[in-house]
């Protein structure tokens, strides 16, 4: 066991992943001598080369097409963006190439690319770095979405996501970056990459989240339990596919479902979430899903994030409401 | 103060009447003309050899002149023509060795045929049956891609790993490897394209650039695109460019084995321009009458990149009317050929459409899959029962 911050899961799994296969490449912005503006790729470069950990030019779609060539050349691209507001200039090149090239080739062309996006805010940064874009790509089919919320997923889960065939967009909560927990680094993943996981059981609700929120609604299950609540957490893992069943399982139980995201309300996670228990949970529900999400603004200024992002009071709140029916 | 706003003066991007810029080794009326620096890279062509290439472009214009006419029979939705294109594209095509990659736009029927690719496959994507039915890892030949550009990067990244695999400036003829990637002088204002020449040039990427500049974004002149010849950008970036006649299949020919080989010495990228004219319409929806003079069609009519090639081998006694026929006709099978293989390919079963999103099928499309096939069949059922 050691102890590692999310972070530096990140990295160890990453140099796992390239001491396993020649063929990962690590690539993007500053991921070098620098080891990336959170440290995420730090000495990699030193051990590996710099033909395997590569400082690209400063242009995403550039980061993200080469690795389309580089994967079609029989290569693991492990590509960084730098930050979740600067991976819209490489939108054509991730929704229109990367997520459709299995399935514009019939199954002969396969894609194994993973983009690393540290998202989300908190940290107090300036406008484009706090972002959580990742329903845009949950809605492309042809790509797998996921987040992590804690050091030992986020060790395992880069190696997975670096050994599936299939083109992955790979969310870290950066504020969470620094977030410790004991990883046992000669184990074994627990859980496939596609699987959701009841990390807190309970019986009076169902909170749904993922990336930086998961710590967010543990808090708060902990401070309901205080108030003899008993709220089930689930850390959905992956968005692209959805793992429903465990949803399902635990809605039909508790007969209530909070979803809690920081990214925008309309057309987010939560929306969908919520379609999905409404039409297979429809008779045990007592309550409306309800969604705890940030606004449908533009991120605001850092003065006024902590009104804007989902904090511990607002995820009881909503729970208070579904409650109340 | 004035903005000048106009279209500016078309010699700024377009070649003078005789342009010593422009690489030509064969006159629009089949004059061989000497060239001291490509010369040496055509030395090896043989009569026979023109032949084949005369071969081609007859046949590679046949192709396209077919598809033009399933189009209008209703068998293609769609037909994006190369006419007039031909000698950029044999000309460049031939220059590959087998082991050589290519990234193409959507035009690039004449390289298929290059490359070996079944033409019958090439018109899968436009009759609405698959979007790119052949093997991109057979042939070399990567899937069309429609959102013009996007493939210069896919190329630059091939290169990339090229790179990584050892496979440039060995030496080996055999191995040493080398990409192309095709585009036009649309594609050539798109970022894509800008970020790939800067990728090539920071890795000294073994990628041709060879842009087919057409004159034409469909409706928009090159006067659209730029003010400077498009191969002149190439300075910029840091790496070599060049113009050469793209009706001119012998000086396409020179002109992309230079650079390929210059790719696989591990010399790094070169731009090539084929200064070329789109003869028909951008595609089969599209109508030039609205925005281009018929006297241009007339003028490029005489630069013919076929007829040159027929009026050389000709003047040179390197072929008579027995082989032009024998071409023509094998040009009619290969059209029979093209109608036969269009009509017989099969439309795609509807719950095929969820075979290949992902390697693995995942739970939620199985479940949509399910849905689908299971309304599908509730009309079977009830055509049963009435």
């Amino acid at each position: 066991m050691t102890t590692m911050a999310l972070g530096k899961a990140i990295n160890a799994g990453l140099r796992r992943a390239m001491e396993r296969d020649a063929h990962v490449l690590v690539m993007g912005e500053d991921v070098g001598k620098l080891g990336g503006v959170f440290r995420v790729t730090d000495g990699l470069q030193k051990d590996f080369g710099e033909d395997r950990v590569i400082d690209t030019p400063l242009a995403e779609s550039g980061i993200v097409g080469t690795a389309v060539g580089l994967a079609l050349r029989g290569y693991r691209p492990v590509c960084e963006i730098q930050f979740d507001g600067f991976i819209f200039p490489a939108t054509d090149q991730i929704i229109s190439q990367v997520a459709k090239m299995h399935f514009r080739s019939g199954g002969r062309l396969r894609l194994p690319v993973v983009i690393r996006v540290p998202f989300g805010g908190g940290i107090g940064a300036v406008e484009h770095h706090s972002e959580s874009p990742e329903a845009y790509f949950v809605h492309t089919p042809g790509l797998k979405v996921v987040a992590v919320s804690n050091p030992v997923d986020a060790y395992w889960m880069i190696q997975q996501a670096i050994e599936l065939d299939d083109p992955v967009l790979f969310f870290e909560p950066k504020r969470r970056y620094w977030d410790k927990a004991e990883v046992d680094e000669d184990g074994s993943a627990d859980l496939s990459l596609a699987a959701a996981r009841v990390v807190q059981a309970g019986t009076d609700a169902t909170v749904v989240a993922y990336g930086p929120m998961v710590r967010t609604c543990l808090d708060a299950a902990a401070a309901a339990g205080d108030e003899s609540r008993s709220l089930e957490v689930i850390d959905l893992r992956s968005l692209s596919p959805l793992d429903l069943p465990i949803l399902y399982e635990s809605v039909r139980k508790t007969g209530r479902c909070i979803v809690v995201h920081e990214a925008p309300r309309t057309l987010g996670g939560g929306a969908e979430v919520a379609a999905r228990v409404t039409e297979e949970c429809f008779y045990s529900l007592e309550a409306p899903v309800i969604r705890v999400t940030g606004f449908d603004t533009p991120y605001p200024p850092a003065r006024v994030e902590e009104e804007y992002l989902p904090d511990l009071d607002r995820v009881l709140d909503g729970v208070d409401r579904a409650l109340a029916y | 103060m004035t903005v000048e706003t106009g279209t500016p003066a078309a010699g700024d991007a377009r070649p003078a009447g005789d342009d010593p810029e422009l690489v030509q080794l064969l006159t629009p009326e089949g004059e061989r003309r000497p060239n001291a620096e490509y010369d040496p890279l055509v030395a090896d062509v043989t009569d026979d050899d023109v032949r084949g290439f005369y071969r081609d472009l007859v046949l590679a214009r046949r192709i396209d002149t077919e598809a033009v006419a399933l189009q209008r029979h209703g068998e293609l939705g769609l037909w994006a023509s190369l006419l007039g294109q031909e000698g950029a594209q044999v000309g460049s095509g031939r220059a590959l060795r087998r082991q050589d990659h290519v990234f193409p736009t959507y035009r690039e029927h004449g390289v298929a045929w290059c490359r070996g690719v079944e033409p019958g496959l090439l018109l899968g994507l436009f009759r609405g049956v698959d979007q790119g039915g052949w093997d991109p890892l057979e042939q070399n030949f990567h899937l069309y891609t429609i959102v013009v550009g996007a493939q210069t990067l896919h190329a630059t990244g091939y290169a990339m790993g090229i790179q990584r695999d050892g496979a440039v400036g060995t030496g080996d003829p055999d191995r040493d490897t080398a990409v192309i990637a095709y585009f036009g002088d649309g594609a050539s204002s798109q970022g894509d394209v800008n970020e790939a020449f800067i990728w090539a040039a920071v890795n000294n990427a073994p990628v041709v650039f060879f842009c087919q500049n057409n004159q034409w974004a469909i409706s928009e002149p090159l006067e659209r695109q730029t003010r400077v010849p498009l191969y002149r950008r190439a300075a910029g970036f840091g790496f070599p460019g060049v113009r050469v006649d793209g009706n001119d299949v012998l000086a396409c020919l020179a002109v992309t084995r230079a650079a390929l080989q210059r790719a696989r010495d591990g010399e790094g990228p070169t731009l090539v321009e084929a200064y070329t004219y789109r003869m028909g319409a951008h595609t089969t929806t599209d109508d030039p009458t609205r925005y281009r003079l018929a006297a241009d069609l007339e003028h490029w009519k005489l630069k013919d990149p076929i007829e040159r090639v027929k009026a050389y081998l000709t003047r040179s006694g390197g072929a008579d009317h027995q082989f032009f026929d024998a071409v023509d006709a094998e040009a009619e099978r290969l059209a029979d050929h093209l109608r036969t293989f269009c009509r017989e390919l099969p439309d795609p079963a509807p719950t095929s459409i969820f075979d290949h999103v992902y390697v693995e099928p995942t739970p939620p499309l199985v479940e949509q899959r399910d849905e689908l096939a299971a309304y599908l069949e509730s009309f079977a059922a009830e055509e049963v029962r009435s």
